[in-house]
């Protein structure tokens, strides 16, 4: 660590030497061709993190000439007839919230071509029950059988399964809602287990008109398409509609009231991805 | 009556009452009243006591509330002791009565921009539209059609003014400049005016019992000017300049003082004839809004009453509006509210004084649109925090507020008797409010977006809303 500015206090004393700044000059002349040439020469994690370095800094220097520039060029004033008409007493507003908003026109068409369950992913693939639920093999008295097949994942070792006897818990191996309202059973008539883990209360929703993402509250699982079961479990695998939560969004009814609840498809895997993507149904 | 009335003579109680005018000047001396009395009894007297050839609907109130039932039955709830005496205010009411709107008669396609601005003309017999499509559109009232479409703006039409006669209407565009055009032939009259740099924010005509036939007006724009032209030499006559930034709103008042409002939270005041600056409105913590006269309907309407008389010669019009103005002003001075970003309202008498006479505080969002009732007695703000509140006109007291929008009120309106107030708002519905009852009265959803403008027209029978989803709607009874 360096003691003190001894070197600015013997500049400041004595002066600089005769030679500093022509030294200075030559060593920052030198500096573009040190780069160069270490360019060359590193390779590949250096490499590439020199080249991501250098190809920020000179976007930067671009973006400062650009903007440098387009102080001093005359341009043609702007007289165009925008979109979006505006009165007179919003003119000066600021136009941040007019993205969240939406245009009720539109919707309402769409309302009317649109039959009811037409939704963006149309087919999914079906998830079989296996895939769904983990077995729970749950007592601690012993029963002395053999392997039973088709129980348990595909290749789980059963090692466990001699010392076990009972197999009618199940856990669920999909992302879940859990309503705020959820008590837990006694475990002893738990049959489902809803892994913490796997739970969400939020998902990110895309507008697909407006083309923004709002990370909503979900209100509930309105509909999982591999069965009822599914859906009273509140289990969201990819295609599932669920209900979020738009107040923010201050979306309006022709007749004036606010909208709060929105139906929305799941559009990824959220077991895979620990995010829940969607698109809302307009 | 005194006699008759005493408290020995009679078996019922009295009560000791003195009747003023809305500005306090008491109408005789205080009188011994029956405690039966009611608001009725009350109107026979006061028109007696008044001299009224023909009979006046009179409302009464009592500190600010109006009395609905007996006086007795007022008494026995506020517990007002018998001893002191009770003022008691009466105000006079419209003599015709305007039914409120309740169904859309009609839903006119034809911009193909949002609606910004509608205006019904001073007789109601004529509607024009501006839009964000650069056309300025009159419609056929009787039909419901469209009648003319006026092209000739460069760029979004923000304001529409009729001239009081109804002789001209004026546009102002996003591209600040000006167009008068005829509204029975829909031809742009003359050039363009040309000299505001910005956009046009509002445009006040010079009241006609000043000068008929109307020649001269003023727009404000964003530039931070105010203009006054003449219509018939088609040229800017003087450039009211001092603001020193955006002039939001202008009004032409009955005495030919010019008032603006601005961000620069200040409202000028401007002599018409040479264009001095006569006073400076200071108050304001932030941008001014909007502003209302208290004759700011008589202004509008010029000589054109509820009965539709038609006047063949200015000079005639001019006599009627004199007498319109005279008869709404009576002998207090004008008044002016002013709404601003900082969700306050200021009550001013510009004539009188400099310091505001009273501040109207209660709305949580910054107040878009002010306006007073035909009659002078109420004043109606529209604010973005969803309400629309109403204050007494002649002391700026908190009367009611009137929730029931979802969204930001843009705008608002009066329906010429006074007793219905018109609202607006972002969230596509249109509202009537019963001001006497202090209540919705009529909600009047079908604009497909936010509704951007509404006006009711000065005959009282139709409603015209524009908004963002580009129709036009006219609404009736």
């Amino acid at each position: 660590m360096p003691q003190g500015d001894h070197i600015e206090l013997h500049q400041k004393r004595h002066g600089y030497r005769l030679d500093h700044f022509e030294r200075k000059r030559k060593r920052e002349a030198r500096e573009v061709h040190k780069r160069s040439a270490m360019a060359k020469k590193a390779l590949g994690i250096k490499g590439k993190m020199f080249a991501k370095k250098r190809y920020a800094e000179k976007a930067l220097m671009k973006k400062t000439i650009a903007m440098h520039e387009e102080s001093s060029t005359r341009r043609k004033v702007d007289d165009e007839v925008h979109e979006g008409a505006v009165p007179a007493y919003l003119l000066d507003r600021e136009s941040t919230t007019r993205a969240k908003v939406l245009s009720n026109t539109i919707k309402q068409k769409r309302k009317e071509k649109a039959g009811k369950w037409e939704v963006p992913l149309p087919k999914v693939r079906p998830v079989a029950e296996d895939e769904m639920f983990r077995v729970i093999r749950t007592g601690k008295r012993k029963i002395r059988k053999r392997n039973i097949p088709g129980i348990g994942f595909p290749g789980q070792k059963l090692a466990n399964a001699h010392f076990c006897a009972k197999q009618w818990k199940r856990m669920v191996t999909k992302a879940t809602f859990v309503g705020p309202s959820f008590t837990r059973k006694p475990p002893k008539y738990e049959r489902f287990i809803r892994p913490s883990g796997l739970r969400f209360t939020k998902a990110h929703v895309t507008h697909p008109e407006l083309k923004c993402t709002f990370n909503l509250e979900i209100i509930g699982v309105k509909k999982n398409p591999n069965g009822t079961m599914y859906t009273s479990l509140g289990v969201m695998t990819k295609g599932t509609i669920i209900e979020v939560n738009v107040s923010e969004l201050g979306l309006v009814t022709p007749a004036g009231k606010v909208v709060w609840g929105k139906y929305a498809q799941v559009t990824n895997n959220p077991e895979n991805d620990g995010c829940i993507n969607a698109v809302l149904l307009v | 009556m005194e006699v008759e009335a005493r408290p020995e003579s009679m078996n019922t109680n009295t009560v000791m009452c003195l009747l003023t005018d809305p500005e306090g000047t008491p109408l005789g001396s205080s009188m011994y009243i029956p405690q039966t009395a009611g608001p009725l009894q009350l109107q026979e007297l006061v028109n007696k006591l008044l001299k009224n050839e023909e009979k006046l609907p009179y409302a009464f109130y009592i500190e600010d509330k109006e009395l609905m039932a007996q006086l007795e039955t007022y008494l026995e709830k506020n517990k007002v002791s018998v001893e002191k005496t009770l003022r008691i205010i009466y105000q006079p009411q419209a003599i015709f009565r305007i039914r409120p709107v309740n169904r859309c008669s009609s839903t006119i396609a034809g911009h193909t921009e949002a609606v910004l601005t509608v205006a019904f003309s001073p007789d109601g017999r004529n509607l024009a539209s501006g839009s964000g499509d650069t056309t300025v559109r009159l419609w056929d009232l009787n039909t419901q059609t469209p009648l003319f479409t006026c092209t000739g703006h460069k760029n979004w039409v923000l304001s529409i003014a009729w001239s009081p006669d109804g002789k001209h209407l004026i546009s102002g565009s996003k591209a600040g400049e000006l167009l008068c055009w005829d509204p029975q032939t829909g031809m742009q009259s003359g050039n363009p005016l040309t000299g505001h740099k910005k956009w046009i924010t509002g445009i006040s005509w010079e009241p006609v019992h000043l000068k008929s036939p109307c020649r001269r007006f003023v727009s404000s724009s964003k530039d931070g000017d105010a203009r006054i032209w003449d219509v018939l030499l088609k040229k800017c006559v003087i450039c009211l300049t001092g603001h020193t930034l955006a002039v939001t709103c202008v009004k032409w008042g009955g005495d030919g003082l010019i008032y603006t409002s601005s961000q620069d939270c200040t409202i000028k005041v401007w002599e018409s004839s040479q264009g001095k600056l006569i006073r400076e409105l200071k108050g304001h913590g932030h941008w001014v809004n909007s502003l209302a006269l208290s004759t700011e309907y008589v202004l509008r309407t010029g000589a054109f009453d509820h009965t539709g008389k038609q006047f063949s010669s200015p000079e005639e019009m001019k006599q009627a509006a004199l007498e319109r103005y005279n008869k709404m002003r009576g002998n207090a001075p004008e008044r002016l509210v002013s709404g601003s970003d900082d969700f306050t309202m200021f009550l001013w008498e510009p004539n009188v004084s400099k310091h505001p006479k009273a501040r109207l505080t209660g709305h949580q969002q910054l107040v878009n649109h002010v306006y007073f009732s035909p009659d002078g007695q109420w004043i109606a703000s529209a604010s973005f925090d969803k309400s629309v509140k109403l204050w007494n006109g002649t002391t700026g007291k908190f009367v009611a507020a009137f929730r029931g929008h979802v969204g930001p009120v843009y705008q608002i309106s009066w329906s010429a008797d006074s007793r219905l107030l018109l609202s607006g708002s972002k969230d596509s519905t249109l509202k009537v409010w019963d001001v006497h009852k202090q209540k919705l009265k009529q909600d009047l959803p079908g604009h497909a977006d936010e509704v951007f403008a509404v006006d009711w027209s000065p005959d009282g029978d139709k409603v015209a809303s524009g908004g963002r989803d580009r129709d036009l709607k006219l609404w009736m009874n």
